[in-house]
């Protein structure tokens, strides 16, 4: 739940950057601040999911404590982010798990995690369970496809409503007054690029800082390692699905083949992103951030580490006596991340990308602006 | 860790003294930096700073067009009506031109042009601002070896061949021998008794718009051993800033930047001057003048006036109507109503019609003082005969008065900063490596 002063704040930080905007070079949400004058909480959910946290402008902050005024963007709008993710939840209920979190992200895990092994445990006969399995449907000798799809099946469509529901509740709070689809069709690439590239991590080309010091582009690289392995471990489970009950080729795979390839270096990447941001966010100094959004965080980042590893593991041991295991705790894993995922840290990518198309369509529109002014003025 | 005899004493960690340092270390001197502030709020003014004013010969990527060092040197001359060092002047000029590449390659970065900048043929911006420019040069100095004391202040001076000074830090006072002292410690405008007896009683009612530790120590240690002053004391650039904001380290966002959209009135209701006379930047000056001479005042906007201004840092006083708001903000209600009864009647631009109204208390906010210490065109201190010391160099606001001797010029305090701090650190380190030849 939002702090109750948390906009009052936000408020009064963001006028002091309209009035200066030393910092406009640095990503997207100051230049779209300066677009502002009265902030609406609207206005201030969308700044807030422009921003992503790269920090650069709290360490270039002439007015940052011990200065009277106190300015702290990075953790003040963090925390109007969270409260913006309960605003939006849905089921609306969810809004109050953003509180603790951490503990909410890893008892799904691991409620998920002991269901699965249980479940393994008692409807597969132990002789099953921990035999070395080879060939074709060697996995589904362990755990009955049945059971595997629909327990993933359900965690998945429950993840997709609640997360496109929220970020549906989102849009229609943010999203501009009547569009035009020409304006929408320029202003589609645009977001697309910026969602894509993260650019509004580069900090205007010097990176972004944990510490006062140099920048450097490593959050910005681990984090696309790990959105890339994330999204080739879904492609590895999509190709799968299909060649198993389209095709009729049953798993396992061979390592050469695109399931299991994209699979592995999927998992590698998956694994490296997140254990190096849950590194990163270690050496950080705690001044910009908000304390209370951090165990979520660091749990997620956990939880996708987690994930990815397992995956790895049930490929290493899935020719022996321990893929059964393996097998029910990548799954339970899996399921445990869905299941929580639209009360987790994942809402940001669907609410940044929403701000970023806002964004994407006010640039649209200033540029357009400028551009008439420019022709009237020849004329 | 004690050093008893660096090469070179830089007095200042902000921009010319980083300079300084940086340009000393890299010529190979060792070198410890004096500076006032504790870590948290080191950098000096130019914590504060925006842009800087280069010369250049034809459009770079950060600037188009071309500036010239005569053109360059026109609007020096301009601006300080005549009152500049010309040799000292050109000196900096000059150097002004690889600044760009020479911070680059301590790891500042600039603004591309574009967004809402205006854009500006005769300076460039720091991505970031000028701590950012700070954080950079601070890490850059580290590299180098640069040792840096915080919270410490140059005490004592004793000039001459065998250079002395007495350095306090941490309750515990150092005598230091260095080869050449570089003074960088900026101007004397946060001390307010000094100012009180240079600009008069009015001065208390001054906010500082920088940082509190430019007490001015370093200025005044070298004026009593003798160097020769540069400007005029009790001349400074005043602006006119919200009497709300901080008392110092009030920066560039509390300069209030609504007066051609409103009516201006002193404490009994009188109207100061035609606000919308001067829309150009050169206003603020104006209107600082005008607070410091007549005492202080209140900008009175409607909500018409107060949507066509930039937005303020710190939101206005508002009110549904006049005798509301005059109660607000401390003034005589019938004062304001006439006095805006007559403004409208005058059929200025501006009106105050539409509620809710706005007020804004202004008192006058002190940049910088056109005072300080001349230097020679090596950036070494003039003495009383007119020569420089050997071994006494200055750069930055102390001796910026030398090149500014009134007015001001967008950019112009960092590129003096910084040019100077190269020339006295290369020149400080070259002077100890010909010394120690000799020896």
């Amino acid at each position: 739940m939002p702090e109750p002063d948390t906009a009052p704040e936000a408020r009064r930080i963001l006028r002091i950057c309209q009035a200066c905007m030393y910092c406009e070079g640095f990503c997207a949400a100051f230049p779209a601040l300066g677009r502002l004058r009265d902030l609406s909480e609207d206005d201030l959910d969308h700044l807030a999911s422009l921003c992503h946290g790269c920090r650069d402008c709290y360490f270039a902050c002439q007015y940052a404590a011990p200065h009277v005024f106190d300015v702290n963007v990075p953790r003040t709008l963090a925390r109007v982010r969270q409260a913006s993710y309960a605003k939006h939840a849905w089921p609306r209920g969810l809004g109050g798990l953003f509180r603790s979190n951490g503990r909410v992200v890893a008892l799904s895990a691991a409620v998920a995690v002991v269901l699965a092994l249980a479940a393994t445990l008692l409807l597969v006969p132990s002789e099953a369970l921990f035999a070395a399995h080879r060939g074709e449907g060697a996995f589904y000798q362990v755990i009955p496809w049945t059971v595997m799809a629909g327990a993933a099946a359900a965690a998945l469509a429950w993840a997709c409503l609640g997360l496109g529901l929220a970020t549906a509740s989102f849009w229609r709070a943010i999203r501009p007054a009547a569009v035009p689809s020409r304006v929408l069709i320029r202003a589609l690439p645009q977001a697309m690029a910026d969602i894509v590239t993260l650019r509004n991590l580069a900090g205007g080309g010097t990176g972004c800082r944990e510490a006062e010091g140099t920048g450097s582009q490593l959050r910005r690289a681990l984090h696309q390692s790990m959105v890339a392995g994330l999204g080739l471990c879904v492609l590895a489970t999509s190709v799968a699905g299909l060649y198993g009950h389209v095709f009729g080729w049953q798993a396992p795979y061979p390592v050469l083949s695109l399931p299991v390839l994209s699979g592995l270096i999927g998992g590698v990447l998956l694994t490296v992103g997140a254990a190096g941001l849950m590194l990163l966010k270690r050496r950080a100094a705690p001044e910009p951030l908000a304390p209370e959004t951090l165990g979520g965080e660091a749990a997620m980042l956990a939880l996708l580490a987690a994930v990815g590893a397992t995956g790895l593991i049930v490929l290493a041991v899935r020719d022996t006596a321990a893929m059964g295991a393996a097998l029910a705790l990548h799954l339970g894993l899996v399921v445990g991340f869905l299941a929580v995922l639209p009360a987790s840290k994942i809402v940001h990518a669907p609410f940044r990308a929403a701000a970023l198309l806002r964004d994407a369509i006010e640039r649209q529109r200033a540029t357009a602006e400028t551009r008439r002014n420019d022709g009237r003025n020849e004329r | 860790m004690i050093i008893l005899d660096p090469d070179v004493v830089v007095a200042g960690g902000g921009i010319a003294g980083l300079s300084a340092a940086i340009a000393a270390g890299r010529a190979g001197a060792s070198v410890l930096v004096v500076e006032a502030a504790p870590k948290a709020l080191r950098g000096g003014n130019a914590r504060h700073a925006r842009n800087l004013r280069l010369m250049h010969a034809a459009p770079t990527d950060l600037m188009p067009g071309a500036y010239d060092e005569a053109e360059f040197l026109a609007d020096l001359g301009r601006v300080t009506e005549g009152e500049t060092d010309r040799a000292v002047a050109l000196r900096l000029i000059r150097a002004s031109a690889d600044i760009p590449d020479w911070l680059a390659g301590c790891g500042v970065a600039f603004q591309r042009p574009g967004g809402s900048l205006p854009p500006s043929r005769k300076t460039a911006y720091f991505l970031g601002g000028g701590k950012a420019v700070i954080n950079a040069l601070y890490q850059e100095a580290a590299r180098l070896g640069v040792t840096v004391w915080h919270a410490a202040e140059l005490v004592g001076l004793t000039g001459g061949r065998d250079l002395a000074i007495d350095i306090h830090r941490a309750d515990q006072r150092y005598t230091l021998r260095p080869g050449a002292l570089v003074a960088a410690a900026g101007g004397h405008q946060a001390d307010i008794d000094w100012l009180k007896r240079d600009f008069g009683p009015a001065a208390e009612r001054f906010a500082i718009r920088g940082t509190p530790f430019d007490t001015g120590r370093v200025l005044r240690r070298l004026l009593e051993a003798g160097a020769r002053p540069a400007g005029v004391p009790g001349r400074g650039h005043l602006v006119a800033v919200d009497a709300r904001g901080p008392r110092f380290d009030g920066g560039i966002v509390t300069r209030v930047e609504a007066i051609p959209f409103g009516l201006v009135i002193d404490r009994t209701g009188n109207r100061l001057d035609d606000e919308a006379a001067d829309r150009a930047r050169t206003h603020f000056a104006k209107w600082g003048r005008l607070l410091a001479e007549r005492g202080d005042a209140v900008l009175i906007l409607d909500a018409d006036g107060e949507r066509r201004a930039p937005v303020p840092a710190l939101e206005p006083i508002r009110a549904a109507a006049l005798d509301e708001l005059a109660a607000k903000v401390g003034l005589p209600p019938e004062a304001l109503k006439a006095a805006a009864t007559a403004f409208n009647a005058k059929g200025s631009a501006a009106r105050i019609a539409t509620p809710p109204f706005a007020a804004i208390p202004m008192c006058p906010g002190l940049t910088f003082t056109h005072f300080g210490v001349a230097v020679d065109e090596a950036m070494r201190v003039r003495m009383p005969d007119g020569e420089g010391a050997a071994n006494l160099f200055a750069a930055g606001a102390i001796m910026a008065a030398c090149v500014l001797g009134r007015g001001y010029l967008a950019g112009l305090g960092l590129t003096i900063a910084i040019a100077s701090g190269r020339l006295a650190g290369e020149a400080a380190a070259q002077y100890v490596r010909s010394r120690d030849a000799r020896t």
